[in-house]
């Protein structure tokens, strides 16, 4: 009975959503307030029942009851308690009443943060949100009912989470990445509201930068657990496999952070409008992609759900509709937005564009390089492949050129700044990063190397380049505390966010050059060198886990005579599927991490296993927790809650300003 | 022209210029990245060229699986019910590798016929059969549907 509340809820949360779709966008085209405001209470029912829908789903995981499909299909009675919950987000359905539910999250907090912008545009957002809402609950309603039960006979037990999904990754990634992902629908449904209005102004502009920053931090979060989790629990040792699945998530997190910066312009400076719009487009339609490319079975990964034809099909639909009919709107509204070119060809406009036409031109390679196989399949039924050497060959230069565009964006100033002016403020920084990328790798690796030389004089470019805009900000103020405390929360953002770039940068590079690795066969007592490090193999023992029975193996780790943690590789068997799976062994450290995945088993007790050194390889991660810190702290500065007062001259004044202020 | 107008014109035609550049990159990119895809049937009657980086996917044939004792090297045939591919790959072999399941192989294929593999992937579920083994078998008229060995195609 319980589960049938669910979808009663869910049927609810449906004919709630047909009205927030419908009454609020026509109030708001026949000016009709009452209409107007029923979009926010609206859109808190929605939420209710959603919340209670996707609540009692997890009730029905958490009590293992097996006579609704998916819990019998993704959960097992031995499930340790947290996966059994988190298994809800195993397969499709669930993960797409997930979805659905982080999307009337968001709009709820736009209901709540929305005080200070006109009740027309309100309604406007939140009807086109209600919009998606209503396909999403049609869907699963149509194709994919979360609530499915097995009658009359259901199974004694459910047949088991899989089991490369039984980790703390799987209870983190997915509602991280989810909720990155559906942040970018906030910001199309601004970019709608605001085509639908004609209303396209720096106001407009304000009222979305919280809304885009805070969605690209959360995806940036949600893209690196996905890479970190990736890196220990499939064993291969690598961050990044440019996967036709990971795709799409890096082309929604291109478009958000030209957005980011397209919106700068158009806060700013009132122009770059429609740009910034189609951007807002591009980065949903980047969203539902990634959901059309693992729900339509296009793919088989980790990622993918059973596929059904028809399901294939309505997302097709919806991606058709959302992105082809906001594109259409575009082209009859867009002309509308008038921009003015009021500046020169060496600017902070410019460098902006600049860094929109870069990141532009990368998201559009990695979507043609993930969708070509699949374009190609469809219309010849031949199947290719393309090799990850396809992206890094385009990704690599562009992101390198945007790097060194980095450091003289934040310099410049709005309108027209000298030459001569940028080059006196970044020869010194540029010198001193040349030089700090050749010592600095010659003193620690004791040879020259290209890439790291690279890599290193790239990222000392963008810190020391922060680090004299940061001196020449603060040089007329009275003290350097004083100074500090006088720059805007949003510019702390923007260079905190920069910085990860230089972070991330060098760790991408170097364990993408100096990561090593060996595959060997080892008896007990033997070792094997690797680096500087040694590994000695002492031997492995059997154990029982709690839905599981494995091996452990114990090596012991040694730096020259200096000993480390000893590192406990396991292969295990997971009971119920009967799914072999290993769990690597690592240790982690700020400048290397040690990696150890087992194989197999042979004659002796021997074990062929695979070790592996991987320098910096934190600093991948480290650096997106900079980044996604940087847009979380742009997105609560000051202003963006000081509206009201605002509204007067003191506005014009500030758009105005030709000051280099934050961006 | 207006000025303005002008100005709006060049920066059009610098951007046009500077998007097909970098379309032409990328279809070079692409072009020079492209692994294409074989079946073991198309393996076994030469259709490949010596030497060429491909992918391969079959399956595992039953009983044909030798590891070696000493070393890392292994040696299986991938099979589509009708032809039979030997594989030779150093490494470990993933979790889900077992005789009678569907693989792909990427790698290429010597004068003598045998493939030699650099990546060795598994499916990563029970329930699902990679799309290139699937290719393979409906390529050479196997039911995947009622096939009896273990691989099911997904069901629900």
């Amino acid at each position: 009975m319980i589960p049938e509340l669910g979808q009663f809820s869910l049927i609810l949360a449906f004919c709630l959503s047909v009205l927030l779709a419908s009454l609020p966008i026509i109030g708001a085209a026949r000016n009709n307030v009452l209409w107007m405001s029923l979009a926010r209470p609206l859109t808190a029912k929605v939420f209710v029942f959603l919340g209670l829908s996707i609540g009692i789903l997890a009730y029905a995981f958490a009590t293992d009851d097996f006579s609704v499909q998916i819990v019998a299909a993704q959960s097992n009675s031995l499930l340790p308690f947290q996966y059994k919950l988190t298994a809800l987000w195993g397969g499709h359905e669930g993960s797409f009443l997930l979805w659905t539910f982080m999307l009337s999250g968001w709009m709820l907090a736009v209901s709540i943060y929305s005080k200070s912008m006109p009740i027309e545009f309100v309604a406007r957002v939140l009807g086109v949100l209600g919009v998606l809402c209503v396909a999403y609950i049609l869907f699963m309603l149509a194709t994919s009912n979360p609530f499915m039960r097995i009658v009359p006979l259901p199974p004694v037990d459910g047949s088991d989470l899989n089991t490369a999904l039984q980790d703390f990754g799987f209870i983190v990634h997915p509602p991280t990445l989810y909720m990155g992902y559906v942040g970018f629908s906030v910001v199309f449904a601004f970019a709608i509201a605001a085509l639908l209005s004609g209303r396209l102004d720096a106001a407009w502009a304000r009222w979305c930068r919280p809304w885009a920053n805070l969605s690209w931090a959360v995806l940036t979060i949600g893209i690196a657990l996905g890479s970190w989790w990736a890196y220990y629990e499939l064993g291969w040792g690598g961050w990044w496999a440019w996967d036709p699945v990971e795709n799409p998530p890096l082309i929604t997190w291109l478009f958000g952070t030209a957005l980011i910066h397209s919106l700068a312009v158009t806060e700013k400076r009132g122009v770059f409008k429609s740009w910034t719009v189609l951007l807002a487009i591009l980065a949903f339609s980047g969203s539902l992609l990634g959901t059309f490319i693992t729900r339509s079975g296009l793919l088989t990964s980790v990622h993918a759900f059973a596929s059904d034809p028809t399901r294939g099909v309505f997302i097709l639909g919806i991606l058709g509709l959302a992105v082809g009919g906001s594109l259409l709107l575009f082209a009859f509204r867009a002309p509308r937005m008038k921009s003015e070119f009021g500046f020169g060809l060496v600017s902070r406009e410019i460098f902006l564009l600049t860094n929109n036409v870069l990141l532009v031109v990368a998201a559009a390679s990695v979507f043609l390089g993930t969708l070509f196989p699949m374009v190609y399949q469809a219309l010849t039924d031949d199947l290719l492949s393309i090799g990850p050497p396809y992206f890094n060959m385009i990704f690599v230069p562009l992101m390198m050129i945007l790097v060194l565009f980095l450091g003289v964006g934040p310099m410049s100033r709005w309108k027209r700044t000298s030459t001569a002016y940028l080059i006196q403020q970044v020869a010194k920084a540029a010198v001193a990063s040349l030089v700090i990328g050749v010592v600095l790798p010659l003193i620690v690796l004791f040879e020259f190397s290209l890439a790291a030389t690279v890599c290193v004089a790239l990222a000392a470019w963008i810190v020391l380049t922060i680090g004299k805009d940061i001196s020449n900000k603060i040089a007329n103020k009275e003290s350097v505390g004083k100074g500090l405390r006088s720059l805007s929360l949003s510019y702390y953002g923007m260079q905190c966010a920069h910085t990860g770039i230089a972070i991330m940068l060098v760790g991408v590079g170097l364990t993408s050059y100096f990561s090593t690795e060996r595959s060997v066969l080892l008896n007990p007592g033997e070792s094997v060198e690797l680096g500087s490090y040694s590994f000695q193999f002492e031997g492995s023992e059997a154990f029982r886990g709690p839905n599981y029975i494995g091996d452990r193996a114990t090596i012991l780790v040694n730096r020259g005579d200096y000993l480390l943690p000893s590192l406990y590789p396991e292969t295990r068997i997971y009971l119920a599927s009967g799914t072999p799976s290993t769990e690597m062994a690592i240790d982690a450290g700020f400048l290397r991490d040690l990696f150890i995945t087992l194989g197999e088993e042979k004659e002796g007790g021997a074990w062929t296993m695979t070790v592996y050194v991987k320098p910096f390889v934190r600093w991948v991660w480290l650096g997106s927790i900079f980044m996604a810190l940087g847009g979380t702290v742009a997105a609560a500065d000051k202003r963006y809650r000081r509206l009201r007062q605002r509204k007067s001259g003191k506005d014009k004044e500030q758009v105005g300003s030709m000051q280099p202020s934050a961006i | 022209m207006k000025p303005h107008r002008q100005k709006k014109l060049s920066m059009i035609l610098f951007i046009t210029a500077g998007l097909s550049v970098s379309v032409g990159l990328i279809l070079y990119a692409m072009s020079q990245n492209i692994n294409l895809f074989y079946t073991p049937t198309q393996v076994a009657q030469g259709e490949v060229r010596a030497g060429q980086r491909i992918r391969i996917g079959g399956m595992v044939k039953e009983g044909s699986l030798v590891s070696a004792n000493d070393s890392l090297q292994v040696r299986f045939e991938t099979t589509d019910y009708v032809h039979a591919v030997p594989i030779e790959y150093e490494g470990i072999l993933p979790d889900l590798f077992r005789e009678g399941q569907g693989i792909v192989a990427e790698g290429s294929v010597d004068a003598s016929g045998v493939f030699h593999a650099s990546r060795v992937l598994a499916k990563h579920d029970e329930n699902y059969m990679s799309q290139e083994v699937k290719a393979a078998l409906d390529a050479a008229g196997v039911d995947t549907v009622n096939h009896p060995s273990s691989l099911i195609l997904p069901e629900s």
